[in-house]
């Protein structure tokens, strides 16, 4: 990560961020927008979370990882704290490449 | 009650702030990457996909191309909550920084303006402080942990990302849109240059 890429990101994050605040006497977005941003918000965030739980580089990332990425995935599914759910993903994956299982 | 929720959520969000310092810095970047990122960005989920991106081995511009898709998201919520900001504009300019998931939900969750307004105020300045300390202290322990993977720390950031879009996937459109997108990145993922696969997944909004 160089810093140009670093203050793209935050610049062009930031404008997002401010159009609404900023803007808000002025303009609004349509229905239309806002649905398509936030499905294509959903989109992207499944397929990063399918790539990085499966995926390391082109190959296979491990059942350990994998195991540990359902856990978390139900016990969100289920509601349970945000802390709770991250810190089981962890001990899970941690304790199965504990056990040999790559 | 309000407080409190928000406390807990700080709670869980530095622990997820210290797993991205010491997941970038054990990956290989130096440590003002993670500190910067967090300062400047500050979106969780946007700085693990584009640090997930460079640590694939992907080009930085296209790691930037999917925090700035994933951001997009804040257009919305900036107008969701304007009315907390008042009529001052640096006010609204400093506040345009905390607009987050978790400022965004808790504000919408209040009733009156008043409340609305600490809501808001609250956990965006407190949840910038926690998270900043926490990516501080995980640059560090990062550091000294020499393998994360014994750790299970690679498997921090996916969840954290499934947490945030398990809810938007009880909306049929999105999860069939969703579904297909994610096909789509994991099939061509074996041969396309990392952060490729998951552009392509946005074909997937034909579904939604």
């Amino acid at each position: 990560m160089n810093l140009t890429a670093i203050l793209v990101l935050a610049g062009g994050t930031y404008a997002f961020r401010a159009v609404g605040p900023v803007l808000r006497e002025r303009f609004q977005p349509g229905e239309r927008v806002r649905r398509l941003l936030s499905v294509a918000a959903s989109v992207l965030l499944v397929a990063l979370v399918a790539t990085s739980a499966l995926m390391a580089g082109h190959g296979f990332a491990g059942w350990a990882r994998v195991a540990g990425v359902l856990v978390g995935g139900v016990l969100a599914w289920r509601r349970v704290p945000f802390l709770v759910v991250v810190l089981a993903a962890v001990a899970v994956t941690a304790g199965l490449r504990l056990l040999g299982v790559r | 009650m309000l407080l409190r929720d928000i406390a807990l959520v700080c709670l869980a969000d530095s622990v997820v702030g210290a797993s991205f310092g010491a997941i970038a810095v054990s990956g290989g970047q130096p440590a003002w990457v993670p500190v910067a990122m967090s300062l400047l960005v500050f979106a969780g989920g946007a700085q693990f996909a584009a640090l997930g991106v460079v640590l694939a081995g992907g080009n930085p511009f296209a790691a930037v191309a999917a925090g700035l898709v994933l951001n997009a998201r804040h257009l919305p919520f900036g107008f969701a909550v304007a009315d907390v900001f008042g009529t001052r504009l640096p006010v609204r300019l400093l506040g345009a920084h905390v607009v987050l998931d978790e400022s965004v939900a808790f504000t919408l969750a209040q009733r009156d303006a008043a409340r609305r307004r600490v809501a808001f105020w609250t956990c965006g300045l407190m949840l910038f402080v926690v998270w900043n300390i926490g990516v501080v202290i995980g640059v560090v322990a990062g550091r000294m942990i020499g393998d994360p993977a014994a750790l299970g720390l690679d498997a921090a950031s996916p969840v954290v990302l499934l947490a945030l879009v398990l809810p938007s996937l009880r909306e049929a459109g999105t999860l069939r849109a969703a579904v297909i997108g994610g096909v789509i990145a994991l099939a061509t993922a074996p041969l396309l240059p990392p952060g490729v696969p998951v552009a392509l997944a946005l074909l997937g909004l034909v579904a939604a």
